[in-house]
């Protein structure tokens, strides 16, 4: 990034100026993701105008971007060159931004097959709370020099730092793609789940609700066709296939469309991580199963110490991603002596705590 | 020898002193038998796979449980000794380097396959397991652990974690981070600790990608929890020659351009074909000024329809020469020569510096020629072999270590590629780690503001700076001091000054 950028001076100035009035800074790409996690809160600071593909070369599998570009504007551009985003990262909304997309650190129906978007961050320059404009990581597959500060601000919600740009890893588009679909009931899917994950089968997603699970497979076209000798089911008509895992990447089914009334009646949206083999959580409500069984989404009114202790119980963790009443916390509490290097991080980075205070956890 | 001095007599008089007291605090915590200061006993342990950098520690622990583990960090972290983790030594950078006046922590006795879980698809294992065990536990599975540096039947996960080690089939598989989901293990000052989870995210900040490569600066890692994925049906492997080494370069970024991402593409050039052909015997062509090993894996369908492709931007790219291995031996044989490439440079040369930058692929030709140009500046011979698909070079500099001037231009030939690479897009380390041996290199590559940062994530997880401390990251007054002894190309006059 050029210092005389003249979008990126006025971010550094909004810095300084927090840095010296000790007002906190909300940091906004597309406010696609305000609903997740913590209630964002500060000054805000938009980085619409820090946008642009600052460089992509196709062969070198590496597109670089500044922070507000749009995910949609991204994505189109590699699209041409018949690559993509390999972990799929979710748009709940239109106008969604790079940096955001980083700063969530969530991936879509592919993360098991293809990793996530911190496994396809390859390096970023970010702003600390002094100011300084400091870059980690590259435009290279594979770097150990230094400790790995890009890939710890995927998921950092901007409590960090600002993340002003970013490289990241592309992939070819895959050839074909199958679903087929299998009416099974909870149990037998994340059976059927774990059986497929040992085989060498081209899966590239998998879900299973109100007793349907679906498989996405994707490569050679032969290499498809004997996964379905081998798999039976029903295949999906393509494009069918293709609108529905959209609306699993998007949250556009309607299982995760909450009214306003169903929130009001203490109805709420969980995201339910787990490890792969773990039993059904058995807890009320309806349920969409992603991963191969890591990702169980949950939909109803289970309280938030009964979720939360069937997660840690399993071995995982639980975010209350929609909710009229989220004093239970966004996300699973942390604690010691993780809680304490999460402080100490903090202050290193933002030692004036002008960064998205509480977006993370309360008081970080 | 030449990082830490031999110590004069008053020096050695208050090592002694050290010693005694630090002895006498982990006996109350240990047995007697997993204490370790005999010079006869210690010396294994003064260097790790960069022997041209040696130091004798103050004392080696061999504990064997994880309550042991916790009590040498408490008994360290109270009287301020210096720990220095080290799993079987291979590294390559002097990540395990001893300090003089510290204690280094073997984890040789965490040997055990906790669980293969097929179900997962998830190992747990102790730090001290070998890479290829894993592989080998899950294979009744199905399943194996993908990350394969060549020293796999030596090193040992916790090693891999503390270095993010690649392998040749990262290109498609990832690097150990990619396929850890957690880890264990102790703060600096004795306290466990996790990181990551065995599902695929943890709650709060993902701290898994800091811990991972971090070469034991951060936290002692005991256990990791590794993905396991199943073993394709059928692997094979194309060897092709080219006349000249940029059409190799050329073919490499032809393959990914076309959308096709092999499971391992390597490239080797002639004296190092030559050198591997003599100790392996892989039936690699002695004429090609390069040759390059693509290769395919999946089921049967997957496989022909690859090589298929595979083969046609080979020929396209200019390749002399294609053959496919017929059969699992052949293609274990072309690979032979591949991973055994830095104990045949061994039989080519009394000793060798390995680099390991990386740089964008397109510039991989120009890289080539730059070496070349550099061995007659230096008077060194120099031997290439990367992992071309990921850019990741591995120039093996050629030199005899009984003569000091051949070591100091060998180490002045290896920073001058490695600032180069960081001309060139690129990075100084791409899975060997930093160690000791690039701590000048970081100097070019990080800017001071970057290099406090570093300091600073340092002090958050390890604030009396006890863990590995002088490794990675270099001070201020190293990089001044680099700084001037070595303007190279203008490229370090401003080096203190923030960069973008």
């Amino acid at each position: 990034m050029k210092a005389g950028d003249a979008a990126l001076a006025r971010v550094i100035d909004a810095v300084h100026a927090a840095r010296a009035d000790r007002t906190p800074l909300e940091i906004r790409g597309g406010g696609t993701k305000s609903f997740y996690g913590e209630m964002p809160s500060g000054r805000p600071l938009p980085l619409a105008a820090l946008d642009g593909i600052t460089s992509y070369e196709p062969s070198e599998l590496v597109v670089t971007a500044r922070a507000g570009t749009r995910l949609a504007e991204l994505e189109a551009a590699l699209a041409v060159q018949e690559q993509c985003l390999a972990f799929e990262p979710p748009r709940f909304a239109a106008g969604g931004t790079v940096g955001g997309m980083v700063a969530a650190g969530l991936s879509g129906p592919a993360r098991a097959a293809a990793g996530s978007v911190r496994d396809h961050l390859l390096g970023a320059t970010v702003l600390n709370g002094r100011g300084e404009l400091l870059t980690f990581g590259g435009q290279v597959m594979k770097n150990v020099a230094g400790y790995d500060v890009a890939r710890l601000l995927c998921g950092s919600w901007g409590i960090l730092g600002l993340i002003c740009q970013v490289s990241l890893k592309v992939l070819p588009r895959r050839p074909a793609a199958l679903t087929l679909c299998f009416d099974c009931s909870e149990a037998e899917a994340l059976q059927r789940l774990r059986h497929w994950a040992s085989r060498p089968l081209p899966v590239t997603a998998s879900a299973w609700h109100d007793g349907r699970l679906y498989l996405r497979l994707a490569g050679a076209r032969a290499a498809l066709d004997a996964a379905q000798a081998e798999l039976g089911g029903a295949p999906l008509d393509a494009d069918v296939a293709e609108r529905w895992w959209r609306g699993v990447r998007d949250h556009r089914l309607e299982f995760f469309a909450i009214g306003a009334a169903a929130l009001a009646r203490g109805e709420a949206l969980w995201r339910v991580s787990l490890p792969a083999a773990s039993a059904p959580l058995g807890l009320p409500g309806a349920q969409f199963i992603e991963w191969g069984g890591n990702l169980r989404w949950l939909r109803g009114g289970a309280s938030a110490s009964l979720v939360r202790a069937a997660a840690g119980a399993a071995g995982g963790h639980a975010t209350l991603v929609r909710a009229a009443d989220k004093s239970a916390g966004a996300f699973t509490p942390v604690g010691e002596p993780l809680l304490g290097l999460h402080r100490r991080l903090k202050e290193s980075f933002d030692p004036h705590g002008i960064f998205n205070p509480g977006r993370l956890y309360p008081g970080l | 020898m030449r990082v830490n001095a031999l110590p004069a007599a008053a020096d050695e008089a208050e090592t002694q002193a050290r010693r005694a007291e630090v002895m006498a605090a982990l006996a109350r915590a240990l047995p007697r038998a997993a204490l370790l200061w005999r010079r006869e006993d210690t010396a294994p342990y003064e260097c790790d796979g960069l022997t041209a950098y040696r130091a004798a520690p103050l004392l080696v622990v061999m504990p064997h449980s994880d309550a042991e583990v916790a009590a040498v960090l408490a008994v360290c972290h109270a009287l301020e000794v210096p720990v220095v983790a080290r799993g079987a030594g291979t590294g390559l950078s002097g990540g395990a380097l001893p300090h003089r006046l510290g204690v280094t922590l073997s984890l040789a006795k965490f040997t055990r396959i906790l669980q293969v879980d097929p179900l997962a698809c998830t190992a747990v294992v102790q730090a001290g397991v070998r890479n290829l065990s894993i592989s080998e536990a899950a294979a009744p599975f199905g399943l194996y652990y993908a990350p394969d540096p060549s020293s796999q039947i030596a090193c040992t996960i916790g090693g891999n974690v503390a270095e993010n080690a690649g392998g040749v089939h990262c290109l498609k598989y990832g690097l150990t981070l990619h396929n850890v989901l957690r880890v264990r293990g102790y703060t600096a000052a004795g306290e466990p600790v996790e990181f990551g989870s065995a599902a695929l995210d943890a709650a709060g900040l993902d701290l898994l990608p800091i811990i991972v490569g971090s070469e034991g600066m951060l936290a002692v890692v005991t256990e990791a929890t590794v993905k396991l994925i199943p073993m394709p049906p059928l692997a094979r492997c194309i060897m092709a020659s080219f006349g000249d080494i940029e059409s190799a370069g050329s073919a490499v970024a032809n393959i990914i351009a076309r959308g096709i991402i092999p499971a391992g593409l390597e490239l080797m050039d002639r004296r190092m074909t030559a050198a591997a052909e003599n100790f392996v015997h892989a039936g690699y062509d002695l004429e090609a000024a390069a040759i390059l090993l693509c290769e395919s894996d999946g089921t049967a369908a997957e496989v022909a329809e690859e090589i298929e492709r595979m083969m046609a931007v080979l020929r396209a790219s200019g390749a002399t020469r294609i053959e496919v291995s017929a059969d699992e031996a052949q293609r274990q044989r072309f690979w032979s020569g591949r991973k055994n490439a830095f104990p045949a440079s061994g039989g080519i040369s009394p000793d060798y510096l390995c680099m390991d930058s990386t740089i964008p692929r397109r510039h991989l030709a120009e890289m080539l020629r730059t070496i070349e140009s550099m061995e007659s500046t230096y008077g060194l011979r120099c031997v290439n072999v990367f992992h071309a698909g990921d850019g990741n070079l591995h120039p093996l500099i050629l030199f005899d270590a009984a003569d000091p001037d051949e070591l100091r231009r060998a180490e002045r030939f290896g920073a001058d590629i490695l600032e180069t690479s960081v001309r060139l897009g690129g990075t100084v380390t791409g899975e060997h780690g930093v160690g000791v041996e690039k701590l000048n290199s970081m100097c070019v590559q990080f800017s001071a503001a970057e290099r406090e940062q570093f300091f600073a994530i340092k002090r958050a997880f390890d604030p009396r700076e006890l863990l590995n401390p002088g490794k990675v990251i270099p001070s201020l007054q190293r990089c001044a001091e680099y700084g001037k002894m070595h303007v190279h190309r203008g490229m370090l006059r401003f080096a203190e000054l923030p960069r973008f």
